[in-house]
């Protein structure tokens, strides 16, 4: 059995499959930032975000996001692609930053984009020089504590990083939702976009429920504790 | 072994007429014992195919009746029972959860496979039994849809699962995929129970189960199943150009 290659891969620029924004794909390399440990990622990460929110001030936000701009420089990963990934999120931070201007002044609206951009830049970089498989082990790794509270940290790392992998899926909804309210002439109506993307994200949601389902995977061992008795006729299992 | 005790599957649905939803039956109460190695399951669009392959692993659970695998009832061992029943459905990128094929079978051996290092050595042999090692690093998305549900395919097995459900697995491919899924299939140790429209493919089950309108309408060996199916799909069809639509 040799399947033929027949993908869309000989035509001219290639088709970008929806989900495969920054968040999503991994970019194979060999940069230092592909090669640091996962750990160290998640925890650049965590720590970025953190200052990001407790560090007042312009000048602490801005060099925040040249450090996240020059991990991009380092990695490799081109950071065009990465942006076009994420276009509606730098929308919705740009929305924020005007609400800000408005209560705050400009200086409060630049300190709340560069906390902001940093934070996104650098997830999505630490999702595009990990692989999965890393960052499940890692996460697993850090939720262990979680067994002496009753959670399984097998669990937990997979829920967190299919978490990770569905901002790609929220951005896209919203953005093809936004679309769709506007091809309606609805684009003024944010319940036109709300509604539709919020429908997708729970598919979404439920249909990676199933795909786990369907291997056994993401459910603790042992029996299914007992349910209530529900008044719905279909106990959907999933 | 796959058992079904008066199994009854039912859902509210909306009232057309707008009024309060109402309950309406899936699929009406039915006792199965299901050991042969190939079971397939034909029917019209709508008859209850899929509801009937949703009850072996857990997905959608009966209304009253019980579903056992092997002894497991999927109500209240639903985990156990997936760990035996691997599931696999018509679109594979309802299955796919990571961004490439190495990653997505690697997922499936975190149980078996503790060591990241030996995890990803078996996730690429699963991958070259199934011809995808090229592909192995590849997006998914860049895959064919027959790549694609080769890969569902290997990322389910790569669990051992017991029996194998296959909801019409190669309703969106070409007779060429076709043919290539339809010989991994046959070729499994597996206990198979597979969803189809292809009836050339559930002429070499062991059994057949036609179902219509929720019901297990015939039940038996292959040839006569078929028959009964297309006896029963040729009057559908006259009715329709009669004009009175069942
Ligand atoms: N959760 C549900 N709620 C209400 N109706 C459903 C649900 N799932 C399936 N149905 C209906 O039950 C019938 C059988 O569905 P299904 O088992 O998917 O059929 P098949 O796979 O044979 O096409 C269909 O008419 C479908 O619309
Ligand atoms: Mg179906």
């Amino acid at each position: 059995m040799t399947p033929t290659p027949d993908g869309p891969e000989a035509t001219g620029r290639p088709l970008r499959a929806p989900w495969s924004g920054p968040l999503g794909l991994y970019r194979p390399g060999t940069s230092p930032v592909h090669r640091a440990p996962g750990g160290a990622k998640l925890v650049a990460l965590l720590v970025v975000t953190t200052l990001g929110v407790v560090l007042q001030g312009v000048p602490s936000a801005l060099v925040l996001l040249a450090l996240v701009l020059l991990a991009y420089a380092v990695a490799r990963v081109p950071l065009r692609g990465s942006a076009g990934g994420l276009t509606a999120t730098l929308l919705g931070i740009g929305v924020l930053a005007v609400f800000r201007w408005w209560s705050d002044g400009p200086a409060g609206a630049i300190e709340l984009t560069a906390d902001l951009l940093a934070a996104v830049l650098l997830a999505a970089l630490v999702t595009a020089t990990t692989r999965s498989d890393v960052l499940l082990d890692t996460l697993a790794r850090a939720a262990r504590p979680l067994r002496h509270v009753g959670l399984a940290p097998e669990q937990v790392s997979l829920a967190i990083a299919l978490m990770l992998r569905t901002v790609p899926v929220l951005v896209v909804s919203t953005v093809e939702s936004r679309d769709a309210a506007r091809a309606r002439g609805l684009g003024r109506d944010p319940r036109a976009v709300v509604v539709p993307a919020a429908v997708r994200m729970v598919g979404h949601a439920h249909r990676v429920g199933e795909a786990l389902a369907a291997r056994g995977l993401g459910e603790p061992d042992g029996p299914t504790p007992p349910r209530a008795a529900d008044s719905h006729p279909l106990r959907s299992g999933a | 072994m796959i058992a079904l005790d008066a199994v009854h599957v039912t859902a509210w649905s909306p009232d057309p007429a707008g009024g309060a939803d109402r309950v309406v039956t899936l699929l009406h109460p039915l006792s199965l014992r299901l050991d042969e190695p190939r079971v397939a399951v034909i029917g019209a669009n709508g008859s209850g195919k899929s509801t009937l392959a949703r009850l072996l692993n857990g997905l959608v659970l009966p209304s009253s009746g019980r579903v056992t695998v092997d002894g497991l009832d999927t109500a209240r061992d639903g985990a156990a029972v997936r760990r035996l029943v691997g599931f696999v459905f018509t679109d594979p990128d309802a299955q796919i959860v990571m961004p490439t094929p190495v990653e997505d079978v690697a997922l499936s051996l975190r149980r078996t496979h503790p060591d990241a290092r030996e995890r990803a050595q078996a996730a690429r042999a699963v991958l070259a039994r199934f011809g995808l090692a090229a592909r192995a690093d590849q997006p998914v998305h860049s895959l064919s849809g027959g790549q694609r549900q080769l890969l569902a395919l290997a990322a389910v097995l790569a669990t051992e699962p017991r029996v194998l459900v296959l909801d019409e697995p190669t309703t969106l491919l070409d007779l060429a995929w076709r043919a290539v899924v339809d010989d991994l299939v046959a070729g499994l140790e597996q206990q198979v129970v597979e969803v189809t429209h292809d009836l050339d493919a559930a002429g070499h089950a062991d059994r057949v189960l036609v179902v219509d309108e929720g019901r297990v309408v015939h039940d038996g060996a292959p040839d006569e199943a078929v028959r009964h199916y297309r006896t029963l799909m040729a009057a559908r069809a006259s009715r329709v150009r009669d004009g009175s639509p069942s």
